[in-house]
């Protein structure tokens, strides 16, 4: 197979950067957990494009197949258990619940900040990434570190996610966001991690999620709901 | 780095490195495994005598400072390892000690079944394997692999009560320490970018002593952001502010064995990649910026910390914030960074650890005897359960740093190192905040301790004993925490490699 040509590799790399990071900003911006979770979903390919697209360039066959396994974990795996949870949490079908406003556990009621705020915040976001990130294209000038903000960007908007989020789920979904951001910055950075701390990060990754599933479940038996809010049990 | 060759052939290092974790997770899945006839609970005591052994058998295997590496380096064993697995392994001998008692009161009260007791079992010896991996990392990367499995293990012994309370402890928990850690991988990676920038070969790129060795290479730029990532992130799990919000919650929530190994080591192990981040922010950076950052978290955590204790109700979130005070004072240790320093964070990361265990396997006890956590419902300790009094009361007279317990060497030195060092204002104000709580935790300590029983009149108040299987093992971390506080003996001389090791020589 021949390389890509620079051109087309620069021009489809930036194309899965700018997916990913829009991805992150449909999750500020859709209400129904359903949909944030499948446009998580979308953001796990974007994600595989990125190491798929500097394999392909590189002409590096071990890239391609930990793309294969980025993809089939976060766009897969995630993503299933993410509407696992919330098929538990909804019993009558989570996307039909639009007529149930602000009881339903399918939807991020009132977030703490409004989605119109999120947006603007997201944008200063962006930017603050781009300023923080200087440093770390001057580094290695060439095509994926000029990228390189979009991660930073993502991991941003996931802790602004986390913290601003009510539903245990949403949060989960921040935590992801955050975590898609690192991995992206290490593709874009240095072609990813060595792949024992890749795969010991995934197993992590995805063993973490499956306890705060579980954790949500208890959460709603406990305390009849996955608002955060209502967790004030414990404080000084 | 010096390589002086250990004593250890090839075969013999991978085996000795692998102990500490295989034989914990192997003690786990044996609980795990065996269903028809359990156990016993003292099987527990297996995981912290092997890793008690193998930090031995490393100790005399690499005299001066040498260091013994196995499956390619991502296992690695230097002088402040061995150190760690000490602290761990004596740790995990008095918890785990104490574990059958505690498993024997829940069985008793119903709250626990055979199931619910191999489960505990299993993720106990998990979580020490995984601290044992943590403490055995050569490689930054397995080093946060490590980490953070020890928060997926914990998550649910933290939980293990399912009420509300505990529900809400296990997800702040989750989310808090998987979220600040995954702020320190963040920093690993850019710091992985830096070196690969510098020309360092992949397979290496991530192995403490290769980026130690080559940190003038670094990119400066890179190497800040990424070094003050990894503060930030491993001290979330350490306890430091700003990211500390989970650690009374968990701690409060955990069982008492739990609670002891998190507050006694999980703190300390964590803090202990805070440790290895800055040898190589040091190296690259100069020695002002680690020492900025860890100081800064220093005074603020002590802060918080002394302002809660002086309201505190609740022992075990008393116990939880002295916890906090002294990981800030091994941060400010760990800032002022001369010898002296060093030496002292090693040995007050041991001296905490083994009186902090005490203090609250004794306060599992006192749970179980009062049925409460509140400190103003527990009156008159030492004469309604002497023993049990006498423990937790000593437990918390170490922790306050009284002489002969090893706190007060470690305190002092600190201090002494921090006026030397030219950090005189900053220590003072330290020192100001180490007043205040202390002042705090004598005075509930001693309310929980003296004053008259709360009996109803006429009831015969007959002392409670508390019992070889309870007792010994409070016992004994008391006198370990004593012992070392007269003299170091035989850990001398670890105990100044591991310094030099911190030093970056």
């Amino acid at each position: 197979m021949r390389p890509m040509s620079t051109g087309t590799y620069t021009q489809l790399l930036d194309l899965a950067c700018g997916a990913f990071l829009l991805a992150a900003v449909v999750v500020l911006w859709r209400r129904e957990l359903v949909a944030i979770v499948r446009t998580f979903a979308l953001q796990g390919i974007a994600l595989a494009a990125i190491p798929l697209l500097i394999g392909l360039h590189e002409q590096r066959w071990g890239l391609i197949a930990v793309a294969t396994g980025i993809g089939a974990l976060r766009a897969g795996l995630l993503p299933y258990l993410m509407r696992r949870a919330l098929a538990a949490l909804t019993p009558s079908g989570g996307e039909e619940h639009h007529y149930e406003e602000d009881v339903s556990e399918a939807r991020e009621t009132q977030p703490l900040v409004n989605v119109a705020a999120s947006l603007l915040t997201a944008a200063a976001l962006t930017l603050l990434a781009y300023a923080v990130a200087r440093p770390l294209v001057a580094l290695n000038p060439g095509p994926a570190a000029r990228a390189l903000p979009v991660g930073l960007a993502v991991v941003l908007i996931g802790l602004f996610v986390l913290a601003t989020r009510r539903r245990a789920l949403a949060q989960v979904v921040g935590f992801l966001l955050l975590d898609n951001g690192i991995t992206a910055t290490a593709f874009l950075a240095a072609s990813g991690v060595p792949l024992i701390v890749e795969l010991g990060v995934s197993f992590d990754v995805l063993l973490a999620v499956l306890v705060l599933q579980i954790l949500t479940t208890r959460m709603r038996t406990a305390f009849g709901t996955t608002d955060i809010d209502d967790l004030r049990e414990l404080h000084d | 780095m010096p390589t002086s060759p250990s004593s250890l052939g090839t075969t013999a290092s991978a085996l000795i490195l692998a102990v500490p974790i295989a034989v914990p997770l192997a003690t786990g899945a044996t609980y795990a495994a065996i269903r028809r006839y359990a156990p016993t609970d003292w099987l527990s005591l297996v995981s912290p005598a092997a890793i008690l052994a193998s930090g031995v058998v490393l100790a005399h295997a690499m005299p001066g400072g040498g260091a013994v590496n196995a499956y390619g380096g991502v296992l690695r064993a230097d002088a402040v390892t061995v150190w760690m697995l000490l602290v761990v392994g004596a740790v995990a001998a008095v918890a785990c000690a104490a574990g059958p008692a505690y498993l024997a009161h829940e069985r008793a009260t119903g709250h626990a079944t055979q199931g619910t007791a191999r489960a505990y079992h299993l993720l106990v010896h998990a979580f020490l394997g995984a601290m044992c991996a943590a403490v055995l990392a050569g490689n930054l990367g397995v080093l946060w692999v490590a980490i953070e499995a020890t928060t997926i293990v914990t998550a649910f012994l933290v939980g293990h009560r399912r009420t509300r309370a505990s529900v809400e402890a296990a997800w702040k928990y989750v989310v808090i320490c998987s979220a600040g850690i995954a702020l320190a991988f963040l920093g690993i990676v850019l710091l992985y970018y830096a070196a690969r920038a510098a020309g360092i070969p992949e397979a290496t790129a991530l192995d403490w002593p290769t980026l130690v060795a080559h940190a003038d290479r670094l990119d400066p730029a890179v190497t800040r952001l990424g070094i003050a990532l990894l503060i930030l992130g491993f001290g979330a799990k350490a306890g430091l502010v700003p990211l500390h919000a989970w650690l009374p919650d968990a701690h409060s929530q955990a069982p008492a064995p739990v609670s002891a190994l998190m507050s006694g080591v999980l703190l300390a192990v964590s803090f202990a990649a805070v440790l290895r981040g800055k040898v190589i922010a040091d190296a690259a950076l100069g020695p002002g910026y680690a020492q900025t950052l860890l100081s800064l978290a220093a005074l603020l955590t002590l802060a918080l910390a002394a302002a809660l204790l002086l309201g505190q109700r609740d022992y075990k979130r008393m116990l939880a914030y002295s916890s906090m005070e002294h990981m800030s004072l091994i941060a400010l240790g760990a800032a002022i960074g001369t010898p002296l320093a060093r030496a002292a964070v090693l040995l007050h990361i041991a001296g905490h650890g083994l009186a902090k265990t005490v203090a609250f396997c004794s306060s599992g006890h006192i749970l179980h005897l009062r049925r409460t956590t509140r400190i103003g419902r527990v009156r008159g300790l030492l004469a309604r359960a002497p023993g049990l009094g006498a423990a937790f009361g000593l437990a918390v007279v170490a922790l306050l740093g009284f002489p002969p317990f090893s706190l007060f060497a470690s305190e002092l030195g600190i201090v002494r190192a921090g006026f030397t060092a030219g950090l005189g204002w900053l220590t003072a104000l330290a020192l100001l905040l180490v007043l205040t709580a202390f002042a705090a935790l004598a005075l509930r300590t001693t309310r929980m301790l003296l004053g008259p029983l709360p009996l109803a009149p006429g009831t015969p108040a007959v002392p409670v004993r508390l019992g070889p299987a309870a007792g010994l093992p409070l016992a004994v971390g008391l006198l370990a925490c004593a012992a070392l506080g007269v003299s170091a003996g035989p850990l001398t001389d670890l105990l100044t490699a591991a310094t030099t090791i911190l030093g970056g020589h």
